[in-house]
């Protein structure tokens, strides 16, 4: 093939084919309407039933990991709280995953699907744990993987975060491309799937999604059986919007309906995130608004034709903390806790500190998630590199940190709080993306009820807003 | 830098000039390359500063300017800091005052 082809317009505009050749989904099959998608079919045809993804999932030894009682965290709670408030705090230990986190369960069932279907290998872009979660699974399956990065900025510099993201799937066998900022990742992951002919083991396919269910599944199934009664709350570190939908599918598949499903992320507000200068000013490099906000309000900008991971039809509150309050839950699990987890992970925790004080002591309220830790992936390592870059480091109070300028870390745990989001207001910015280009006139029943569950809303709350837009 | 083929090293290349670059960037990335860094093992004596070829982890052959003779990781865990060593008798003097209550 001639270099020519390989401009960034002649690939992108290829796009359609090197997807459907690289995943096998015909994803055309599930639309209806002008814009509408029949999304339950699609999770039912193409991913996998629960029992069958446990099955696949323990052949290579992920999920079953353990829910530990935060006993001094959930005391510490309850002596800042009012009487007769302060839930008791659960962890879901998932970096006891073989890649040391839940991103085990969304690699298990796409290195199972390439390898059934006969494919040589398989590519994930992604600066994250999920690099680590092909990487693992690949391994086990003998299949070849590559792993496209954000890694550097033009200075040549990285976060150790993403740094170590980097060497442990090097570690376990992968090809690890590096790239420099710029959503051009995007081209040189198509470039590779049309030259390697690989699985795209996308975050967002039904695989990458279906595979979360149990870890919903096992939270609701193992309170239940404890405590006798359902989690009032899960709360998920929000990115991407996987954690957020795989985790709520799997709990209501536990039946739990009361559980009200909270999204976390640390507020990143202000940093541009396809921003060369930018992108190693900030101390997390995932589980923010950078990623949480434009995914939640348009989920199909993803690598895949229709993403899986659909947040606002499953989210009851979306809040973000600091990240100085991130880093202090985190140095709370290991001192108070005696677990030493990565700082990505305990996102959700420093959520679940502030929310445990509004609910009732005998409430049970789920962090779903932890991470592993190491060299670049710790808050000394995020912390030294901030100092490194020019970002203030002190105690406070949290809420006078400015992300890409600093990082205050609270005092005492009673400054720590989380910032709610108008889920409306999300809602309606998720209205305007879909209907952007879009004429209004061609949209028939099927579509405005598909725009009402994408949003969990009734169909009056579209028609107005539609209508709005017309005036 | 004469480095021997076998070893393992990291090249370097440029996938998109400034020119060829995505539209609607901000203005500080449009102004510099898309650049791509990838390790693996060297195809043949080349010194540092040359294209070469190298094959990687799973066998793909890739070409690109050689930079590094046998990278390291130098990413640790960073230096102790002072805002957080503290944190954990802070928290521990009020949940065990008994035991802890000199560290308040």
């Amino acid at each position: 093939m001639s270099r020519a082809g390989k401009s960034y317009d002649e690939v992108t505009q290829r796009k359609n084919e090197i997807m459907k050749d690289a995943l096998g989904i015909d994803y055309d099959r599930f639309s209806i309407g002008t814009i509408g998608f029949d999304y339950e079919k699609m999770m039912e045809e193409v991913g996998y039933p629960l029992e069958e993804t446990i099955r696949i999932q323990r052949e290579t030894g992920v999920g079953q990991t353990p829910l530990v009682e935060m006993k001094n965290i959930t005391k510490l709670v309850r002596s800042m709280s009012e009487p007769g408030k302060g839930a008791t705090i659960l962890v879901k230990d998932e970096a006891q995953n073989p890649s040391g986190s839940f991103k085990a369960r969304r690699a298990a069932l796409s290195v199972y699907e390439a390898q059934k279907r006969g494919y040589e290998g398989v590519i994930a872009a992604t600066s994250g744990n999920y690099g680590a979660a092909v990487a693992s699974q690949a391994a086990m399956r003998g299949m070849k993987c590559i792993v496209v990065q954000e890694t550097h900025d033009s200075r040549g510099v990285g976060q150790p975060e993403i740094l170590e993201k980097g060497r442990i799937c090097e570690a376990l066998g992968a090809e690890v491309v590096q790239l420099t900022v710029g959503p051009e990742l995007f081209y040189q992951f198509l470039v590779l799937l049309e030259e390697t002919k690989f699985f795209n083991a996308s975050l967002y396919s039904p695989y990458g999604i279906a595979g979360i269910e149990t870890l919903g599944y096992e939270i609701a199934t193992e309170v239940k059986e404890r405590y006798g009664k359902e989690p009032a709350a899960v709360i998920t570190t929000h990115a991407g919007g996987g954690n957020v939908t795989g985790t709520a599918r799997g709990i209501k598949k536990a039946h739990c309906d009361n559980t009200k499903i909270i999204a976390a992320s640390v507020d990143l507000s202000g940093l541009h995130m396809a921003s060369d200068k930018d992108f190693n000013k900030k101390s997390f490099t995932t589980g923010h608004t950078g990623f949480g906000m434009p995914f939640m309000t348009w989920p199909d900008r993803s690598d895949v034709p229709k993403n899986a991971a659909r947040p606002l039809r499953y989210i009851d509150r979306y809040v973000t903390m600091t990240q100085g309050e991130v880093f202090y839950a985190c140095e709370m699990l290991a001192q108070l806790e005696g677990i030493e987890r990565g700082p990505a992970g305990s996102i959700s925790l420093a959520a679940a500190i502030a929310i445990a004080k509004e609910l009732n002591d005998d409430e049970v309220i789920v962090v779903q998630e932890t991470e592993y830790t190491g060299a670049g992936k710790h808050p000394t390592a995020q912390l030294t590199f901030a100092t490194k870059q020019g970002i203030e480091v002190r105690r406070g109070n949290p809420e006078e940190g400015i992300p890409g300028k600093s990082v205050v870390i609270p005092e005492k745990p009673e400054q720590m709080s989380v910032k709610d989001y108008d889920i409306d207001k999300l809602r309606t910015s998720y209205l305007k993306n879909a209907l952007k280009d879009v004429d209004i006139k061609t949209l028939i029943k099927e579509d405005i009820d598909y725009l009402a569950e994408e949003i969990r809303k009734d169909s009056s709350f579209v028609k107005e807003y539609i209508e709005k837009m017309g005036s | 830098m004469e480095v021997k083929k076998g070893k393992w090293v990291e090249i370097h290349d440029i996938i998109l000039q400034t020119s060829q670059r995505a539209h609607h960037l901000p203005e500080d990335t449009k102004q510099v390359p898309l650049e791509m860094r990838v390790k693996g093992f060297l195809l043949q004596d080349a010194k540092v500063g040359e294209r070469v070829k190298i094959r990687t982890l799973i066998g793909r052959v890739i070409e690109g300017e050689l930079t590094i003779d046998n990278p390291r990781h130098e990413f640790d865990y960073g230096e102790p800091v002072p805002e957080l060593l503290t944190i954990g008798t802070e928290l521990k003097s009020r949940l065990f005052s008994e035991r802890w209550k000199d560290h308040e």
